[in-house]
């Protein structure tokens, strides 16, 4: 079965650079205790997470009781800082998705923690949760159907039960194709994961979400990310496996896949490690979550600046709570994002949020490739190009031609540097894209052979 | 016997169906399998590494050259198998237990493939039973762990205690890595070694056995 989108989008929400600008969006969102997101300005989401320890049922009074400590001392920071309003994303750990009671009961601490700062000090919060997508456990995955799929719905339902505002997931849906396409640089293969196999696990599973948060009044279907796909690409460019062009390319095409949540339904904020999230508020007029250099913490990137300019929250991505000189590191970056919000606030209460938009971009825009696709401009035009396409196969291409250009102009302008690698490799890109099929079902035979016995065909409705 | 240029550049250039020609036709021209992978795949394997290293070649590079090898390899194993000649060193390699995370691993194993190795893949989420089943079964000379997660970092530990447990421990090289992992860790877990990128493991794995 494929599961239709529930709403096209055919034009920008937002279509002109002017408008896209951090903390403000077409469609605010109210979410948990008195928090509206995008309705003026940033607020921190702070994500966090276990030292190395393992859980079990053995250390599981453990494990809750560093969530206890994380929660208290990431509010104490927020409240002593006069933060305007802050979201607490709890990443579930697979362990804890496996075990849905354990992630609801995780829920339910940290959604105490801030209802309590709520009702002592009238702080706007709301609680993220993010149960782990372990629907591919088993090689092929079976993505709608077995026990990990039962089990990941569970988790899903019972954090909603136990407190979650907005869920959110960072889902795999052909993840099991893309990794292999992308280690071998089969670009054939990078498009058939991210434009057909993608976007029909996207459909299905966020229609499943959407349906949970609509039986649990007030649960806001958040939206997705692509860093499965997307960031993986990233950290190996990062490490200098995977060209920085290809990274680039990749995140663009990755949109498409990253749209199919809202088309279904999600009212955002997207995932912060969704670097394609400019893309979607550029489209959907929604909240986006965002992070970039308070994130290294979790992992580096060239995005550090340029990743805030269009942000609605400003995360840290990931933390581990291990003792600093300060304090825990939950509640340092607590404070290292407060201050970011405090910059970008106090710039918009200025009437400078444009300019500081600006520098922002300017600063990484053109000394990756990966910034340069993120830029306002570039967000525009792949975001146009996604639009202007029906099918999401159509819309990947689109994307990946955007970017291409996006990329293509910054060294036409010699503004944007690539090394000789990096070149043959984005003159590969181009003739990629311009070899693939115009249809769909000609690149799906195509590569039966090549991916066919990496995914259950009846998991993507093929 | 000199190097066979035509399979040297094909494995360099990881054109797979080149290197089998030069393969079948260097067989039928009676070379000796072993001279073969001596004298020009593995060089031609080592100048893929060295190109790597200096960032001349990126994963992909790298991986297509394994794969065009191990086609080739594909034809010399039953020749090997027949002279009674000593198969590739076998490593048993997985995502320890409460972790699924594979890209690195994979990318590991692709290149422990290219380079001779005979890889035994158990995938992710690997208890340290599978593990020492894998052991026990596969006769591996080297096992290769991975995590991505600091909560499953512990793993690797209990996966090395079930192999000293099981006796198994002394039979093989235990080499760890992933994100979170140092090589600190490794020390105070007990593994033989660690290597924070593919292409570092793959070394490792050759200098822990030729130590050996």
């Amino acid at each position: 079965m494929i599961v239709e989108a529930a709403r096209r989008f055919t034009s920008l929400a937002i279509p002109s650079q002017d408008q896209l600008v951090f903390g403000v969006c077409p469609h605010p969102l109210a979410c948990g205790l008195g928090l509206t997101l995008g309705a003026g300005q940033v607020f921190p989401e702070v994500n966090f997470t276990l030292p190395p320890m393992s859980i079990t049922s053995e250390t599981w009074s453990d494990v809750t009781a560093h969530y206890e400590e994380m929660a208290a001392q990431i509010l104490r920071r927020a409240v002593a800082l006069a933060v305007p309003g802050i979201v607490l994303e709890f990443e579930l750990l697979p362990a804890m998705t496996d075990k849905p009671e354990w992630g609801a009961e995780i829920t339910a601490v940290l959604k105490r923690h801030l209802r309590a700062a709520h009702e002592k000090h009238h702080l706007p919060c709301a609680l993220r949760v993010t149960p782990t997508d372990i629907r591919d456990q088993q090689k092929p995955p079976l993505l709608r159907t077995g026990e990990p799929w039962q089990r990941l719905r569970r988790s899903l339902e019972l954090c909603a039960e136990a407190g979650a505002d907005i869920l959110s997931i960072e889902s795999v849906g052909s993840k099991e194709v893309h990794d292999q396409a992308l280690m071998f640089g089969d670009f054939p293969g990078i498009v058939f994961a991210l434009g057909v196999l993608a976007p029909r696990d996207m459909a299905w599973l966020w229609s499943e979400i959407v349906s949970i948060c609509a039986a649990h009044p007030g649960v806001v279907p958040g939206a997705d990310s692509a860093c499965g796909f997307a960031n993986t690409a990233m950290q190996l460019a990062h490490q200098k496996m995977l060209p920085e062009v290809l990274a680039a390319v990749v995140r663009a095409m990755s949109a498409v896949r990253s749209l199919a949540a809202f088309e279904q339904g999600a009212l955002g904020p997207s995932k912060d490690c969704a670097y394609e999230g400019p893309v979607m508020k550029a489209i959907t007029g929604q909240p986006i979550s965002m992070e970039g250099k308070s994130a290294a913490c979790a992992h580096f990137s060239p995005l550090g600046n340029i990743a805030a300019a269009m942000c609605d929250l400003w995360s840290n991505e990931s933390v581990q709570n291990v003792r600093l000189l300060s304090g825990n590191a939950p509640e340092a970056f607590t404070e290292i994002l407060a201050y970011d919000c405090r910059l970008m606030n106090a710039a918009t209460a200025a009437g400078g949020a444009l300019a500081l938009r600006e520098w922002m971009t300017a600063s990484d825009e053109w000394l990756s490739p990966q910034a340069a696709v993120l830029s306002p401009a570039a967000t525009l035009r792949i975001a146009s190009a996604i639009v202007a396409e029906e099918t999401p196969y159509r819309q990947t291409i689109a994307a990946g031609r955007a970017a291409v250009g996006v990329l293509n102009d910054g060294v036409a302008q010699e503004k944007l540097h690539l090394s000789r690698k990096e070149q043959q490799w984005f003159t590969r890109i181009e003739s990629g894209l311009d070899e693939l099929p115009a249809e769909e079902a000609v690149l799906i035979a195509a590569l039966e052979e090549q991916y066919g016995s990496l995914y259950d065909k009846a998991s993507y409705g093929l | 016997m000199a190097q066979n240029q035509d399979l040297y550049d094909a494995i360099l250039n990881g054109n797979a169906k080149k290197a089998y020609a030069a393969t079948e036709a260097a067989i039928a021209a009676g070379v000796e399998p072993m001279a073969l992978i001596q004298e020009s795949m593995v060089p031609a394997m080592d100048e893929v590494g060295r190109l790597f290293e200096c960032e001349e070649y990126f994963v992909p590079e790298l991986l297509l050259a394994g794969r065009a090898m191990k086609g080739a390899m594909e034809l010399l194993k039953p020749l090997l198998t027949a002279s009674g000649q000593k198969m590739a060193v076998r490593v048993v390699i997985g995502t320890v237990k409460g972790d699924l995370h594979d890209i690195g691993k994979n990318i590991v194993a692709s290149m422990l493939e290219g380079s001779g190795f005979e890889v035994i893949d158990l995938g992710t989420d690997v208890s340290p039973e599978n593990f020492v089943a894998a052991v026990e079964q596969r006769k591996p000379h080297v096992v290769c762990m991975s995590a991505l997660l600091t909560v499953t970092m512990p793993a690797m530990k209990l996966t090395i205690d079930a192999l000293q447990t099981a006796g198994l421990r002394t039979q093989v090289k235990v080499l760890i890595g992933g994100a979170p992992v140092t090589s600190q860790y490794a020390k105070e877990i007990g593994a033989d070694g660690y290597s924070e990128n593919a292409n570092g493991a793959v070394g490792l794995v050759k200098n822990l056995l030729a130590e050996a």
